[in-house]
């Protein structure tokens, strides 16, 4: 097999050869872009440069290219070597080669304070852009319902059900399993506190309020976000990517009503019936906890939580699920309509999809907060 | 050096692959030689990517050796697969351009896994390349979503070039194309043949690639070989199916 790379430098009466020999391929090319780069030193010097191939032993793309960039900074030096004992198999690819335009464009993203300041207004920008897409798709939703009622053979029962398997009847055990255990959390540490001041049956009263009210629907609502709402975006950014949703329009089809209304309907059901099987598994988790733990018999529990929540608490828990769902659904739904083509966008709308959810959850469960404190529920 | 005497870059012997239990194919012999251009035909469903993936070692083989460049791949440890790896580029039949990477990085991809090459070269290499298959060194920034189908395989084309192959596995390179683009792409195919000296091993269902592009041409068919040799050999043939291919509609209308 052939050896490393050499460029021997003869000097001739009437100028310089470069004698080229050895493998000139892609394996050796730090070493062979060292070795052109001091030949390129030798601009001026001489009157007549030429540069000799035939011993070299293999040639390829890499090889030939810095032959080239040589005779190229040698020609711009002033001095036009010429190119000799170029062998038949190799003289198509120097020619190709020949034929590179130079100076390749450079992609230069430095990371400026200014670039940094201008990533930031545009997010904020952007946060209204975000607000009006939301409410765009709503508006959209709320459009394709109304054409759906008026129609009710357009409505897609079959995918319904089957979204509510995915989103309901396969997230009950984790739900279940989830809130069971923040249950017993809240009831063990509400019990080790309160008992310093002798208050052990209030931890009845704290976890039916707390569950009920707040904690049940606000964990279940994220869970859901992170499960569903997530699943959501992939499924029609993957459908975007691939032009499904373009094909399903050019049949004449809206997919708003056929994609994404079965998707959110499915959620609008699916989030207070785990709501309310979250809210109960908390409770049995923290009686259980009450009576193991803390020593109160499931009789009183029963007792005590029946004189310290009323269905007051239970309405205004569950009156908040599916308005979460709607919102966990519409973010859900724009950011999968938003995939552009790569799989990295799918990957970042996936991940804002539940970052948003999770953030609306959250900040409509703080203005349901206000509201039923000022009707004094 | 693993000994390299024979003529054929890749052999395979007695390959039978299997999924579940049904039998795609079935005790395959073929063997690509140095610097040809084999053309793969066969009905569609016939396992046409399944060789070549095979081959390629995406998909497991019941039995059978296969050897390229003289190299038994079962026998090969990692060290000698990615050496192997290295001397080959495949062209997957959607591009499988990396859609999160722009082509410059696509091209540039491969090259800085494998060799130590300074950024400037890397760059001058990609422009090379890229010019190469016929497109203007603008396209370096672009993703591949935002690129036209012939654009897809020509960059991918590239990216399969970029190491300087002595192999090259084009799965079905002008479907999707339109005639023209799909000649260019042929002529494009036989130009880098003849400056890289390539070996080129081409899945298609395309007469004129067949007709203009190819050396000779391997018939599958019930998972074996059915045929092999050049375009006249398979005209003169009496198999059924090469006969309806050969002498079909379409490819008297090639045949002119």
């Amino acid at each position: 097999m052939s050896g490393d790379p050499t460029l021997e430098r003869i000097s001739r009466s009437n100028g310089l050869a470069l004698f080229a020999a050895g493998s000139w391929t892609a394996g050796f090319a730090p070493v062979l872009e060292e070795i052109v780069a001091d030949a390129e030193k030798l601009t001026g010097s001489r009157p007549d440069i030429s540069i000799d191939v035939s011993r070299v032993s293999k040639l390829d793309t890499f090889g030939a290219w810095l032959i080239e960039r040589l005779r190229r900074s040698l020609t711009q030096g002033g001095v036009e070597p010429n190119i000799a004992g170029l062998s038949a198999n190799y003289s198509s690819l120097v020619d190709e080669v020949r034929r590179v335009k130079a100076a390749p464009p450079i992609d230069t993203t430095a990371v400026t304070i200014t670039g940094m300041l201008d990533q930031v207004g545009r997010a904020v920008v952007g946060v209204g852009g975000t607000m009006a897409g939301l409410i765009d798709m709503l508006g959209a939703v709320l459009a394709a319902s109304g054409r759906v009622l008026i129609h009710p053979r357009s409505f897609r029962l079959t995918s319904t059900v089957h979204h509510l398997e995915q989103v309901c009847w396969r997230a009950v055990p984790i739900v279940v399993l989830i809130t069971f255990l923040i249950g017993c959390i809240i009831s063990q540490q509400g019990i080790f506190h309160f008992r310093k001041f002798g208050a052990d049956i209030f931890v009845v009263d704290m976890l039916g309020v707390l569950v009920l009210r707040e904690i049940g629907v606000l964990l279940v609502a994220i869970m859901v976000a992170g499960r569903s709402g997530s699943a959501y975006t992939a499924e029609l950014g993957s459908m975007k990517m691939r032009e499904e949703i373009d094909a399903l329009r050019t049949m004449g089809f809206d997919p708003i009503e056929v994609l994404i209304l079965p998707r959110m309907l499915a959620l609008v059901i699916a989030l207070p019936i785990l709501a309310f099987l979250g809210a109960i598994a908390a409770l049995y988790g923290g009686g259980l906890v009450a009576w193991l733990y803390g020593g109160v018999d499931p009789e009183a529990f029963l007792l005590r939580l029946r004189d310290a929540i009323s269905i007051d608490h239970f309405t205004v828990g569950i009156i908040k699920a599916p308005v979460m769902a709607a919102v966990i659904g519409i973010v859900a739904c724009v950011e999968g309509l938003a995939v552009q083509g790569s799989a990295e966008s799918l990957g970042q709308h996936t991940t804002s999809s539940v970052v948003k959810g999770i953030f609306f959850v959250i900040v409509m469960d703080g203005v349901f907060a206000i509201f039923f404190a000022s009707i004094g529920m | 050096m693993a000994p390299e005497a024979t003529n054929a870059i890749i052999r395979v012997r007695d390959i039978a692959v299997q999924f579940g239990s049904t039998k795609v194919l079935d005790g395959l012999n073929l063997d690509v030689k140095r610097g040809e251009i084999l053309g793969f035909v066969g009905p569609s469903g016939a396992g046409k990517s399944v060789l070549t993936r095979t081959i390629i070692g995406l998909v497991p083989k019941v039995s059978g050796s296969i050897e390229v460049f003289g190299i038994d791949l079962d026998g090969a440890d990692d060290a000698e697969r990615r050496a192997v790896e290295r001397r080959w580029g495949i062209l997957f039949q959607q591009g499988a351009l990396f859609s999160s990477l722009t082509v410059r990085q696509n091209i540039q991809f491969p090259v800085r896994e494998y060799l130590k090459v300074s950024q400037r070269l890397l760059d001058e290499i990609t422009v090379a390349k890229l010019g190469m298959v016929g497109l203007r060194p603008e396209v370096a920034d672009r993703f591949p979503a935002e690129l036209s189908g012939g654009m897809i395989k020509r960059v991918a084309l590239a990216r399969a070039l970029a190491l300087d192959p002595e192999l090259v596995f084009l799965d079905e390179p002008t479907s999707g194309l339109d005639p023209i683009g799909a000649g260019d792409f042929d002529e494009l195919v036989r130009t880098l043949q003849r400056t890289l000296g390539l070996t080129v091993f081409m899945v298609t269902h395309d007469l004129d690639s067949l007709y203009t592009a190819c050396d000779r041409i391997a018939v599958l068919g019930d998972g074996k070989i059915i045929a092999a040799g050049s375009m006249a050999e398979m005209q003169a043939s009496q198999h059924p199916w090469l006969r309806a291919y050969f002498h079909g509609k379409r490819a008297r209308a090639v045949m002119g």
